[in-house]
């Protein structure tokens, strides 16, 4: 009987794209790291591309193992899970080693394994499972003190590593509940504050205290007079706030930020006035950005072909096989081939939204949610860096980034969600 | 809403990112994309720097080859250090000090490892160094001296430095530049411009052709060679006659102002700034601040001109009628000024022009100086006009001679001294040292050799210049700028009983003892009193020598002017060089040897030596 087996039910888009995703991502950590004396073995677990095929082969036997596991257990344990994932990300600072200067770590012998992307995963579940829970209503502020706190404290933990990429994909988990519910004026506001302290930034704070004092009266006296508003409190605390922030923007400039985070907003708006400065800046912190896009831009139509790349090999890039690996794609493969993989990433997320849309429990649907919003911030925030349209923040490219723990929970995330939606129609009791 | 906020905001990323790629890939062609490919090589082909020749084709200076070993940190790779060391014969603490310079200027880009090797080490290096990955050699090309004269006038070339790559976004680092004369003035003529080839590697770092089969490759321009006007034989004579003594010697060619030579005492070999040395040896010449020999005295000097300035003086008056060759006055071994004596050597009595010239009366010119002025209205009109008369003699200018360096010299206008002493409240007799070239005028050597040629041509001079022709072409074509006749405000028939004054100082005046058979010429000697502080005390030192001349009288081939510092009356040092110079010029031989005899042997360092002896000094001794 077709469908029975569980192979045969999972969604086949999404399945293709992933798979086509990881194989390609591998043929390009392949070449940006094979060395010039000529190919080694696939599997030489002393090269990155061989890890890498390992890893992805640890995650296919880590999914046998999950497909003769109900989702209902994975629901039950989803709580503990994420207090033990808790445990662990504290259990660092104790027991980490410190690599790059972020404390991030475990060391297992051979390899090492990075519990915030474990975490990412937990953090998904315990969230799906909360707002799922009869009674919890995101209308309420209770719960929505609850659900911020369990994006919250994952955020802190890693801040502390230091590591703020992922503190950042946590964050993306705020998509999730206004997805559930959560106003969406939470959201506008949460945008509106990153706007006001970049434009604080570059037009001064004297300008912008004005500017925003006459945009919220303007707001004020021209806004549809509706029943349903956001409450009193909003309307007071908000414009408070972001006059708060104006003020405060260039004392945490130049005290709370570092140097490196100042030469990024440096470079990223153009604040640096002295042109022989805004240089250095550009060919030190900026350097990446500088080497990718000329790489990428090198690329042209069809690219120098694989293997080919010139810039992307060896040492112009850094980091061109973990963070910077979209480089290679431009510049061996193309614009077209670059295209398609940026349609392949927006087809599979929105794939995701469709069978999310089409859950029947509220768990699997909102843990859908959560894989969506994990994927789509690394994605957003991953290629905007490469092209240089969004400031230095490490975070790997889903499926392609070469990074063991990263692409095994990738792989194992996006597989829980897909055998929900596969056992979609099956009645579960308890 | 909320349901589509998600679908929403990854189609608006997603097609955000694909336009981006639309305009970094399909539509934007970085300008640096080819020059930030490390996979395509820039090479430069250099030209060979343009040779210079003297006025008679005579080769000044041409081009050597230089060798040095070369390091790209990046591609050092497994280096037996030993073998290595050895080979190229290096200390282990040298090679690890300039390594670690390399690597701090850049790992990416050549730095000087050995610097300079010669031929025969290039010989035996050039095969064996292959084996070492990271390292070559490169050629350079230098600058080779046929002659140890000039160094002044051809200048010298050095790398260039960070300022200059500011300057000027053609040179890179380790490429040559033009620093003085000649070679500054011409550095593009002589230069020529390099070539580019963008070469393309595979990424084993393999040479697979040439990027897009040479489309943005250019061919280098050849640098040209330049001739100049110098008379090697006339510039080497000179500057053997200045031995141990400072000053300047400017002659040229009044018939087309083309300077003959060009003379700083004490000079150096342009070959000590060449190569390895050049640093060691320019660093101690420039410190040496007491003869400083880097400070071009030929045109960068700016003495009292001294009696030489008296014919002009003479020429004004004639040209507004004041004086006529006949106007006599009488020296009482001196003038008054306000009751105030001022003496005159030349023997006293009543002067006419021709003879207050040859016997350099003081009294004459004076007496000649008040007169002009009483002639006008008010001071400053006289003084305009007069200052107009003497700016058309190339005074108080910079000439447009072509070199990078020179000094105006002084010609004190009325606002010159309406600052010193108030709008009208100045007149001639305060300004009366001019009469007899002392006081405010100051000149330099190439200007006083200008203003002789100017008499000797009777009135006009064509703008002193060094360039002769470049690759065969004529300056008149390449630059006709440089050689523009200028006339004096004088009337050329004013001329005559100055240059029989002039004459007459050869045949009775002041040089009477330096004449050379068979060559007429005029001369005018110039004894300049200056001044120096020691200990913050005005001290008068032994005068300087000044002389100026032109000769053939009849057909003026050369024009000379010659200062030597502290070499007493005009007669002495200038005077004697005057005359075998010119004898030299124009005879190729010298029959006065007793003159050049004493010029060779007699140098000046006593003199210079007295202000810094720390004790009481005499000046202006007679005995030689």
């Amino acid at each position: 009987m077709r469908g029975s087996f569980l192979l045969f039910r999972l969604d086949g888009l999404s399945m293709f794209l992933i798979v086509a995703l990881t194989a390609f991502g591998w043929l390009n950590i392949y070449s940006t790291t094979i060395e010039v004396d000529g190919a080694a073995a696939l599997l030489d677990l002393t090269t990155s591309h061989g890890k890498q095929l390992f890893f992805a082969l640890v995650a296919l036997a880590a999914m046998i193992v999950l497909s003769f596991i109900d989702e209902h257990l994975i629901k039950r344990y989803s709580s503990i899970s994420y207090l033990f994932g808790l445990t662990l990300l504290l259990g660092l600072f104790v027991f980490g080693s410190t690599i790059a200067g972020a404390t991030s770590w475990y060391d297992l012998g051979p390899i090492n394994f990075q519990p915030s992307e474990l975490m990412k995963l937990l953090t998904a579940l315990a969230m799906a499972k909360f707002l799922s829970d009869t009674g919890v209503s995101l209308q309420r502020s209770t719960d929505q003190f609850y659900a911020v706190l369990i994006i919250t404290i994952p955020v802190l933990l890693v801040l502390m590593q230091p590591d703020p990429g992922s503190a950042l994909v946590y964050l993306s988990l705020f998509l999730v509940l206004f997805r559930e519910g959560l106003p969406l004026y939470y959201f506008f506001a949460v945008l509106l504050t990153g706007l006001t302290f970049s434009l604080t930034l570059m037009f001064g704070r004297n300008a912008l205290l004005i500017g925003t004092a006459l945009g919220f009266l303007t707001y004020f006296l021209i806004r549809p007079k509706k029943k349903k508003r956001p409450p009193l409190l909003f309307d007071v605390l908000f414009p408070l706030t972001q006059l708060g922030i104006v003020a405060l923007t260039p004392w945490v400039f130049s005290s709370i930020f570092k140097q490196h985070h100042r030469d990024r907003f440096s470079l990223w708006l153009g604040l640096e006035s002295d042109p022989e400065k805004m240089l250095t800046i550009k060919q030190t912190i900026g350097y990446n950005t500088y080497q990718a896009e000329q790489a990428i831009a090198s690329g042209r139509w069809w690219g120098k072909g694989f293997l080919q790349g010139t810039r992307t090999k060896g040492d112009f890039v850094p980091a061109q096989h973990t963070d910077y690996i979209f480089s290679s794609v431009g510049e061996e493969w193309g614009f077209v081939v670059s295209a398609l993989v940026i349609l392949a990433f927006v087809g599979l997320l929105l794939r995701f939204v469709q069978l999310a849309d089409r859950q029947k429990q509220a768990f699997h649907r909102i843990y859908g949610y959560g894989v969506i919003s994990i994927l789509f911030i690394h994605f957003t925030i991953n290629i905007g860096m490469v092209l240089g349209l969004l400031p230095t923040i490490g975070i790997p490219l889903p499926f392609f980034s070469y990074g063991g723990s990263g692409l095994f929970f990738f792989l194992l995330m996006c597989f829980i969600f897909l055998k929900m939606d596969a056992n979609r129609h099956k009645t579960h009791f308890n | 809403m909320s349901r589509l906020l998600m679908s929403f905001s990854i189609i608006l990323v997603g097609m955000i990112f694909i336009g981006r790629l639309v305009s970094l890939q399909l539509f934007y062609t970085p300008s640096t994309l080819v020059e930030s490919d490390p996979a395509i090589t820039k090479e430069y082909i250099y030209p060979e720097r343009g040779f210079i020749y003297d006025r008679n084709n005579e080769l000044l200076v041409s081009n050597q080859a230089a060798y040095d070993v070369m390091v790209v940190p990046r591609e050092v790779r497994e280096l037996d250090t030993l073998a290595f060391l050895e080979l190229l014969n290096l200390d282990r603490e040298v090679f690890e000090r300039r390594m670690k310079r390399a690597v701090n200027y850049s790992t990416r880009l050549p730095s000087v490892l050995v610097p300079s090797l010669s031929k025969e080490r290039y010989a035996v290096l050039q095969e064996r160094l292959r084996r070492f990955e990271g390292f070559f050699i490169r050629k350079k090309s230098l600058r080779s001296y046929h002659t140890k004269s000039a160094a002044n006038v051809l200048g010298y070339i050095s790398e260039v430095n960070p300022s200059d790559m500011r300057a000027n976004p053609y040179y890179i680092a380790g490429e040559n530049i033009g620093r003085t004369g000649i070679e500054r003035q011409y550095e593009e003529t002589l230069r020529g411009k390099k070539g580019v080839r963008y070469i393309q590697k595979d990424r084993y770092n393999r040479e697979i052709g040439s990027y897009q089969e040479g489309a943005l490759d250019s061919v280098p321009i050849m640098g040209s060679d330049l001739q100049i006007t110098i008379d090697k034989t006339l510039q080497e004579y000179g500057e053997r006659l200045m031995t141990g003594k400072r000053g300047g010697i400017v002659a040229i060619e009044p018939s087309s102002g083309e300077i003959l030579t060009m003379i700083s005492g004490p000079t150096y070999d342009p070959a000590l700034l060449v190569g390895r040395q050049r640093s060691k040896n320019y660093t101690e010449m420039y410190y040496d601040s007491l003869a400083r020999p880097t400070w071009d005295r030929s045109i960068l000097a700016e003495p009292s001109p001294g009696s030489p300035f008296k014919t002009l003086n003479a020429l004004v008056a004639l040209q507004e009628g004041i004086i006529t060759p006949n106007t006599t006055f009488t020296c009482y071994d001196g003038f008054y000024v306000y009751g105030d004596k001022r003496s005159c050597h030349c023997g006293g009595g009543v002067r006419d022009l021709i003879s207050g010239i040859h016997h350099s009366c003081n009294a004459y010119f004076a007496e000649t100086f008040r007169a002009y002025y009483r002639n006008f209205e008010s001071t400053a009109e006289a003084h305009d006009l007069w200052t107009t008369h003497m700016k058309s003699f190339g005074l108080g200018d910079f000439l447009g001679v072509d070199l990078p360096t020179g000094r105006p010299g002084r010609i004190p206008d009325t606002d010159y001294y309406d600052r010193a002493y108030g709008p009208n409240r100045w007149v001639s007799t305060y300004i009366i040292s001019n009469a007899i070239g002392q006081g405010e005028v100051a000149a330099t050597p190439l200007q006083l050799a200008n203003m002789t040629a100017a008499i000797a041509n009777r009135g006009h001079f064509f703008t002193p210049h060094l360039l002769k022709a470049v690759e065969g072409r004529d300056v008149d074509d390449v630059k006709p700028s440089l050689t523009q006749r200028r006339n004096t405000t004088i009337d050329p028939k004013f001329f005559e009983p100055i240059i029989e004054g002039m004459e007459e100082v050869y045949l009775q005046g002041t040089a009477r003892y330096l004449q050379v058979k068979d060559i007429r010429i005029a001369g005018k000697t110039g004894t300049v009193e200056n001044f120096t502080r020691i200990d913050g005390k005005k001290t008068q030192l032994t005068d300087h020598s000044v002389f100026v001349a032109f000769a053939p009288v009849e057909d003026p081939k050369i024009a000379i002017a010659i200062y030597i510092e502290n070499g007493y009356f005009g007669a002495r040092y200038a005077g004697h060089i005057a005359s075998l110079m010119i004898e030299k010029y124009l005879k190729g031989s010298i029959s006065r040897t007793d003159l050049e005899q004493r010029m060779l042997t007699k140098t000046l360092e006593h003199e210079y030596a007295k202000p810094l002896s720390g004790k009481p000094f005499k000046i202006n001794e007679n005995a030689w």
